[in-house]
């Protein structure tokens, strides 16, 4: 069985570098109790640092990782100092929020700076295999690990023994009593960013010389394996960290070794899901522990919202019911098209992650349910479009609220990243189970979108329809939020803890908000499917789902008006100012980033 | 006995090598009035979240009119007309003062809150948003419900109603927390630390609110470092220390006991002098 010690072997070797991304996110979560989504984009920059060390600078092997290790540090100090040192005071999501903006930010500088073409980086050690036992292992499998185990060594030494080590363990156990003993902690956090974006950079210098290849897809994939590895070996634990990262990369190869390589990513998710519902502090955490008390409080930043007139609103909403009737070119009322469909999803996300505060980062994972389910209906049944689409929102509201309920005894960061996880796991789902979904090659000739029969082909029939059906759904969640279960929502998302005291049960009342929210996300989803006629695994993406978040943030968490606000400023302004498309998700990364630090009630404000 | 409310039997909680809370009994009769008391850390709070089911014990029992709600989550045990507030003070931050106390209501909704099995949510859910008649009526009878209970507290609460409670200062907040507490209509009512921060003059309000709702007939068990307040109030008198009970009994007795002479004086005194020696 010669494969099978390979398969060991590379797991080894794929968990090492897992583990140089995962150590340093438990460092700063040790010290900040921050999950910092920026980590996979240091992760990218030093991948394509060293392209441009070995490739145009024919930099020697051990310079090259020098150069990397210094300049991937350089960037997570510019992190550390103006993305979040600012908001030490701020609001606990809020960091979050900008390491999110943050990694938004530099994944789309390093992609208009180098074009999102994959390129070759040439490892720099000689092509050979040795034998070892049943299996082969090659110079760069050893640099791998030695690099590995080489940084390990230097961090334990570090942490034990220099004085700065001292203060970041001091930092990490107690941050308040270590400020009062005369521990600097901004410099803790600077040695910490520091130490972590160096690891971070070399890793992604040497998964590129492993693949021989560097794109700029790489950095979320880095993020996310590093965070299922981090919390897998229980957040802020280091060793843990270790630990975690090599038995997630031997848990991907044997699953591709099984099942081939589609699976790699399913199966890293769904350790995470299957760890945070079993043991949410992690595999090495002692069974019953207090609950993770920083990770609780408020989470989102009082405020008083604007109140909109009733007037205003009716006027606002009769300028754009007329709007077609007017000389618009199809251009603009493409552009309002998809806002309100951006609009229908920001409700969705809105009353999730600002009413009940369950910050969920797989949102898109609703459209999907609903675009396939629509879809299918309509074409595999020949179920009417108008009803294919409500089918579609009731699954997604159903299948959705299933799917993310596991999540629900979560808390804080736990749960974004396990709406994220299985976001990711639906779409991996789709992309796999081909006799439902047709796998990679996606459906097309999906039925455009009809009424009664009619047909909606005209830019202006289809504007009413998504119109109209955005204001029911804006309609309907008002008067939620007015209702007894507005409250109780708002109630559970400020204090879950006196929540209960008062017998609001959390699963119930979070199930009820996701399945309203996922019946709008998944209406959303339908309405698109039936619009682009052509979807496949990747039509709805972690991108989407970001967006998303930046237009509730700026519309106002919770905020029913804010969230079409923001859907129209975000899909908007970049049309009117006719901004290249390369360019948006750089400045919806540079919004979400603005919005935190200076007005993170957002436009309208907070409900 | 017949009219005994609550009943502790060998309650028990360690974290790690720590008993918080260690062997404690405890009979509270309906009506009654007993007040914890003890030094900083002696597990009076962990005491209260065995009780409210926000904690588990490791051993022992509760029983509440007879029943063993041991480990029963506290969202079933407000539902059983158990209400606490909280040490540092748990009010909803972005609720108004009304919302917060409506919530304290939440156990008693009855028409929008049909109890149904399986399809009982989804029902919550419809009936939120349609808002039939009997559902409207509701509402509407526990926001003047909650308008009196407010005017308890004179002119503290009642011009601040749609305030949300961030706003408010310090002692409204507490004063919140026990409108929300009585809003569920407490069989039982835990108050721990209710006048924390409180200047003289509000205490001697709070006292007087105390008095009033005993003298309705609610029982109530009560964290507070107030020694006159709680000579003043209480039936009984419990004082813990290191999670064990050191005393019980009359608030006079109690008082002059030895034990809790040492354990407040004593573990104070000493500390101080060590203090001030390596000083």
């Amino acid at each position: 069985m010669s494969s099978w010690l390979d398969y060991t072997i590379n797991g080894l070797i794929v968990g090492n570098v897992y583990a140089l991304v995962a150590v340093g996110l438990a460092l700063i979560f040790g010290v900040s109790r921050l999950i910092n989504f920026a980590q996979g984009s240091i992760y990218l920059v030093g991948a394509y640092i060293g392209w441009v060390a070995v490739v145009q600078l024919h930099t020697p092997l051990p310079l090259t990782i020098i150069v990397v290790a210094v300049a991937a540090a350089l960037v997570g100090l510019i992190i550390e100092r103006f993305g979040l040192r600012p908001l030490q005071n701020s609001v606990r999501i809020a960091p979050l929020l900008a390491t999110i903006g943050i990694s938004f930010v530099l994944d789309q500088l390093v992609m208009l700076t180098f074009s999102p073409n994959p390129r070759a980086l040439p490892s720099q050690l000689p092509d050979v295999r040795f034998q070892v036992g049943g299996g082969t292992i090659g110079p760069l499998d050893l640099l791998i690990a030695g690099v590995g185990i080489t940084s390990a060594l230097l961090l334990f030494v570090f942490l034990r023994y220099s004085k700065l080590g001292w203060a970041v363990r001091a930092t990490a156990q107690d941050r308040d009593a270590a400020m009062q003993m005369g521990v600097d902690v901004n410099r803790v956090n600077q040695a910490v960013f520091g130490i972590a974006a160096a690891l971070g950079g070399v890793s992604g210098l040497l998964v590129g010389m492993y693949y021989n290849q560097i794109d700029t897809a790489m950095s979320l994939q880095a993020t996310l394996k590093g965070v299922v590895a981090e919390v897998v070996g229980g957040a802020g634990n280091v060793p843990g960290a270790v630990i975690g990262s090599l038995l997630l990369g031997l848990v991907e190869s044997y699953g591709v070794a099984v099942f081939g390589t589609s699976y790699r990513n399913l199966f890293a998710f769904l350790l995470l899901v299957v760890v945070l519902v079993l043991r949410p502090n992690g595999l090495f955490a002692s069974a019953r522990q207090a609950p993770p008390e920083p990770l609780t409080g408020t989470f989102i930043a009082p405020s008083r919202p604007v109140r909109i007139p009733r007037w205003a609103l009716l006027v606002a909403v009769g300028v754009f019911a007329v709007l077609p009737l007017l000389p618009v070119s199809f251009y603009v009322l493409q552009t309002l098209i998809n806002a309100w469909l951006l609009g229908m999803l920001a409700l969705s996300l809105t009353l999730v992650a600002g009413t009940i505060g369950q910050v969920s980062l797989g949102h898109a994972a609703l459209l999907a349910i609903g675009a396939y389910t629509s879809a299918l209906l309509s074409l595999t049944f020949a179920v009417p479009v108008g009803l294919a689409i409500i089918a579609g929102g009731l699954m997604s509201a159903a299948l959705g609220t299933a799917l993310i309920s596991p999540s629900f005894r979560l808390r804080g960061h736990y749960v974004s990243i396990a709406t994220l996880a299985i976001g990711e796991i639906v779409s991996l789902v789709i992309l796999n189970w081909e006799s439902v979904t047709r796998g990679p090659i996606g459906i097309s000739g999906i039925p455009p979108l009809s009424l009664f029969g009619y047909e909606l082909i005209s830019p202006t029939s289809i504007y009413w329809f998504s119109f109209a059906v955005m204001v029911v759904l804006a309609l309907l969640q008002a008067r939620l939020l007015s209702s007894h279960l507005g409250r109780s929502f708002r109630a559970i998302r400020d204090d879950d803890v006196a929540a209960r005291a008062y017998g609001l049960s959390l699963n119930r009342y979070k199930s009820l908000a996701f399945i309203f929210g996922g019946f709008a996300a998944g209406v959303s989803g339908g309405i698109a499917a039936h619009l682009y006629s052509y979807i496949n695994h990747e039509t709805f993406n972690t991108q989407q789902s970001i967006l998303a978040l930046t237009v509730v943030i700026l519309g106002g968490l919770g905020n029913v008006v804010g969230a079409i606000v923001g859907a129209v400023a975000l899909v908007g302004l970049p049309e009117v100012f006719r901004i290249a498309a390369e360019y948006r998700i750089l400045i919806y990364g540079i919004v979400l980033l603005l919005l935190v630090r200076f007005r993170p009630q957002g436009l309208l404000g907070t409900i | 006995m017949a009219d005994t409310l609550l009943s502790l039997r060998g309650l028990t909680r360690r974290f790690g090598g720590l008993t918080a809370v260690d062997d404690i009994d405890l009979d509270l009769a309906k009506g009654e009035l007993i007040s914890i008391i003890g030094p900083n850390g002696a597990g009076k709070t962990t005491l209260f979240n065995l009780v409210t089911g926000l904690d588990r014990p490791d051993a022992g029992v509760v029983r509440f009119e007879g029943q063993d709600i041991t480990g029963l989550s506290p969202e079933r045990l407000a539902a059983q007309g158990i209400a606490r507030t909280f040490q540092l003070g748990r009010v909803f931050g972005n609720l108004s003062v009304m919302d917060n106390v409506l919530i304290g209501a939440h156990t008693r909704l009855r028409a929008v809150k049909p109890a149904v099995p399986v399809i009982g949510p989804l029902l919550e859910l419809g009936l939120a948003l349609l808002r039939p008649a009997s559902v409207k009526a509701e509402e509407e009878r526990l926001r003047e419900e909650v308008k009196v209970i407010l005017a308890r507290f004179g002119e503290r609460l009642l011009p601040r109603i749609d305030q949300p409670a961030y706003s408010l200062s310090y002692a409204n907040r507490r004063r919140v927390e026990i409108a929300r507490a009585l809003a569920l209509r407490p069989r039982l009512l835990l108050l721990d630390e209710p006048t924390a921060g409180m200047n003289p003059s509000e205490t001697a309000e709070m006292q007087g609110l105390v008095a009033e709702l005993k003298a309705e007939g609610l029982t109530i068990l009560l964290i507070e470092h107030k020694l006159e307040m709680v000579m003043r109030l209480s039936d009984r008198v419990l004082v813990m220390d290191e999670g064990k009970k050191i005393a019980e009994g009359a608030g006079e007795a109690v008082r002059n006991d030895p034990k809790v002479i040492e354990a407040y004086l004593g573990h104070g005194l000493s500390g101080a002098a060590e203090q001030e020696s390596a000083a």
